[in-house]
């Protein structure tokens, strides 16, 4: 009897040993692609910037300073609060929130689609959702660009259809940057709202037309809060790398639209590039990401709490 | 004329007529023809698959027939969304909003037919009395047992006071107690509120307890409509027979109809005198159905039509004692008496020689 029981010990605790070495490769991923470079990120924001690219081991300011404060041209003047940098940030918010929104407005009902499909069909609609992103996002943007351009096929249909005169002048503003982000990243919006969507009961939506309610209120009141984790999932999905990216900007917004993500690539290519600053930004966005997502966390307890 | 007919129908519930469902190749429901009356406990009952729940489903407004018509207090339904009848379903699987606490799932029919919100809850409030879970109304439905959850979904159908309560098998989730329980629970809570249940289920007994009327379903077709007790004593086929209960069938040959009886003898010459039923005809070979409760052991016959038998096996099943017995002609019978001293019915040890009596007009003639 007690040979079985220290037996047993011992059997567990080689297995929680073996358990402890088994997450290793976790936790090193965890550390190695996860951590470390956010911290790297973080020292070398308090660097002094090397002038053909690269730092100086010497802690410095100069890179937040640089990004909030404005010095004049020669760095000799009183500091006055720098707006370049800022409004870069706020029309990267407002960009990515624009094609969150286009991805959301697209992608429910895609999604809900593809849910309804009997179940032996759905596996290929999301496959076939997938297809076009096994091409390069480069290629893909740049082909975006031809398709919007004033000679593209879309201007020629609307034109060819009479619901426009002259060609819109697409390519270079706003919209064709929320149009290039919310094609990069619609399937991150359609797979988390299909995969919410199908482990849905429809026999509430039945249960609520039962009891009165019409389709509009059905989706608002039963199916949209079952489905919220999905739509929330699907959102940040798509705002977080929106809000980063630099190629839509990049090859369809022009040089006056940009976003954050081209100002820190900037910083890191070629000779004219400053880490330190690359990174503070790179930090700034990072800190604001977590800030909004943590506002967005609050509030859906609160909202939850009060219903 | 017109005034007359549908005054004539609106006395019935529901006047389904020649219904058919079709889902592409396959037929649910084959040439229904159904009246339910108002105020009754009515009960669809049928294995998996004869068109019960399809039956159903058409009449809350979830799917359509594809030929026929169904009507609602005269009104003829056609195409109307199911949020537009005065009808409650009670769900299989319940279908409570998650997401809402048990008082507002309870209320929301009541918001949605306009009421204002305080009056919603308030009579919502009251319903949640009526079923006895009033001190659950703040929880979610996910921290109920089973049978609350059911309680809560009964409570929600009632709530909007439909003309009508469909529910699809609201007990096959709970367990035997329950059912029991709740059963009596529901035929109680017909007569109160005096809404006409229209009741889904597969199992016979469920049936037989609660309903005022059953229809007997198999493929698509009603085969039997009638009271509970009719329908058990007076089945018109050997499906009913065979569904309601259990039965012995015994292949007989009719030998002369006088009047009222007929003169049958079974396999091994054996006569027997039956009450003679439609479309029974001299020299037809027909089936005849016996219920195990309508047949007793003597040690001596007691009568020309005993059967001489001897004991296989006696099963003991706690309010009842079940013999099975090889008769000399060869085919076995199942007999039940119950286990009390008052039913005063002898039982035999196995390997016993018996002879096993019918009791009078027992016996039930059977065409197909």
């Amino acid at each position: 009897m007690a040979g079985g029981t220290v037996s047993g010990s011992t059997a567990s605790s080689t297995y929680r040993e073996a358990r402890g070495w088994l997450l290793l490769p976790a936790w090193s991923v965890l550390l190695f692609f996860s951590l470390a470079p956010v911290i790297m990120m973080l020292i070398y924001s308090f660097l002094t910037k090397e002038h053909r690219g690269g730092v100086i081991w010497e802690f410095s300011l100069s890179a937040y300073d640089q990004f909030f404060l404005d010095r004049g041209l020669f760095g000799d003047e009183p500091p006055r609060i720098q707006w370049t940098y800022i409004a870069i940030f706020w029309r990267s918010i407002w960009q990515a929130g624009a094609a969150t929104l286009m991805s959301l407005v697209v992608g429910f009902p895609t999604a809900y689609f593809i849910a309804t499909r009997p179940a032996t069909a759905r596996p290929l609609w999301v496959f076939l959702i997938t297809i076009p992103y096994w091409v390069n996002l480069l290629i893909r943007t740049v082909s975006m660009k031809f398709l919007l351009r004033e000679q593209g096929p879309l201007n020629d249909f609307l034109q060819w259809t009479g619901a426009i005169d002259s060609p819109l002048q697409i390519v270079n503003t706003n919209l064709a940057v929320q149009i290039g982000l919310f094609y990069s990243y619609l399937p991150f919006m359609v797979l988390p709202i299909y995969a919410a969507v199908e482990r849905y009961d429809f026999a509430l939506s039945e249960a609520a037309a039962d009891l009165y309610a019409s389709k509009w209120t059905t989706l608002r009141r039963i199916l949209l809060p079952a489905v919220k984790p999905g739509v929330i999932a699907g959102c940040i999905l798509v705002f977080v790398p929106s809000l980063g990216s630099f190629l839509a900007p990049d090859l369809l917004g022009g040089a006056r639209n940009f976003m954050i993500g081209s100002l820190i690539e900037e910083q890191f290519k070629g000779n004219a590039g400053n880490w330190p600053f690359g990174a503070a930004a790179s930090m700034i966005l990072l800190t604001l990401v977590l800030l909004l997502l943590l506002v967005f966390a609050r509030q859906q307890a609160r909202a939850e709490r009060r219903s | 004329m017109q005034t007359v007919m549908s005054e004539t129908s609106s006395q019935n519930a529901i006047d389904v007529q020649n219904a058919v469902k079709r889902f592409g190749d396959f037929t649910a429901l084959k040439q229904i023809c159904l009246a339910i009356a108002d105020n009754e406990f009515f009960t669809l009952l049928g294995p998996s698959g004869c068109g019960k729940t399809t039956l159903l489903r058409i009449i809350a407004g979830f799917d359509e027939v594809t030929e026929g018509s169904v009507r609602l207090y005269g009104e003829d339904l056609g195409a109307l969304p199911p949020n537009r009848r005065p009808v409650n379903t009670v769900f299989q699987s319940y279908a409570l909003f998650p997401h809402m606490s048990v008082l507002h799932n309870v209320s929301f029919g009541l918001e949605m037919l306009g009421k204002s919100p305080a009056e919603a809850r308030e009579r919502a409030g009251r319903m949640l009395e009526l079923v006895q879970l009033s001190q659950f109304a703040d929880r979610r439905p996910g921290q109920l047992s089973g049978g609350q959850q059911q309680r809560v979904a009964l409570a929600r159908a009632l709530a909007p006071q439909p003309k009508l309560l469909l529910l699809d098998e609201p007990l096959s989730a709970l367990d035997l107690k329950l059912r029991k329980a709740m059963r009596i629970e529901l035929k109680h809570l017909q007569r109160e509120t005096g809404i006409t249940f229209v009741f889904v289920t597969h199992d016979q007994e469920e049936a037989l307890t609660m309903s005022d009327r059953i229809a007997v379903m198999s493929e698509g077709e009603l085969q039997q409509v009638g009271a509970s007790r009719e329908i058990y004593e007076r089945p018109c086929n050997r499906f009913v027979a065979n569904f309601i209960g259990d039965t012995n069938l015994l292949e007989v040959t009719v030998d002369r109809i006088e009047g009222a009886r007929a003169a049958c003898h079974l396999g091994g010459g054996h006569a027997l005198i039956c009450e003679a039923v439609e479309g029974v005809r001299d020299g037809a070979r027909v089936h005849l159905s016996v219920r195990p409760e309508r047949l007793f052991a003597t040690a001596e016959p007691t009568g020309p039509e005993a059967l001489a038998a001897r004991v296989v096996e006696n099963v003991f099943t706690g309010t009842d004692i079940t013999s099975i017995v090889e008769l000399a002609q060869g085919p076995r019978l199942t007999l039940r008496s119950s286990n009390s001293e008052r039913g005063n019915r002898r039982i035999f040890e196995q390997g016993a020689t018996c002879f096993v009596n019918m009791e009078a007009g027992a016996g039930r003639l059977l065409v197909d």
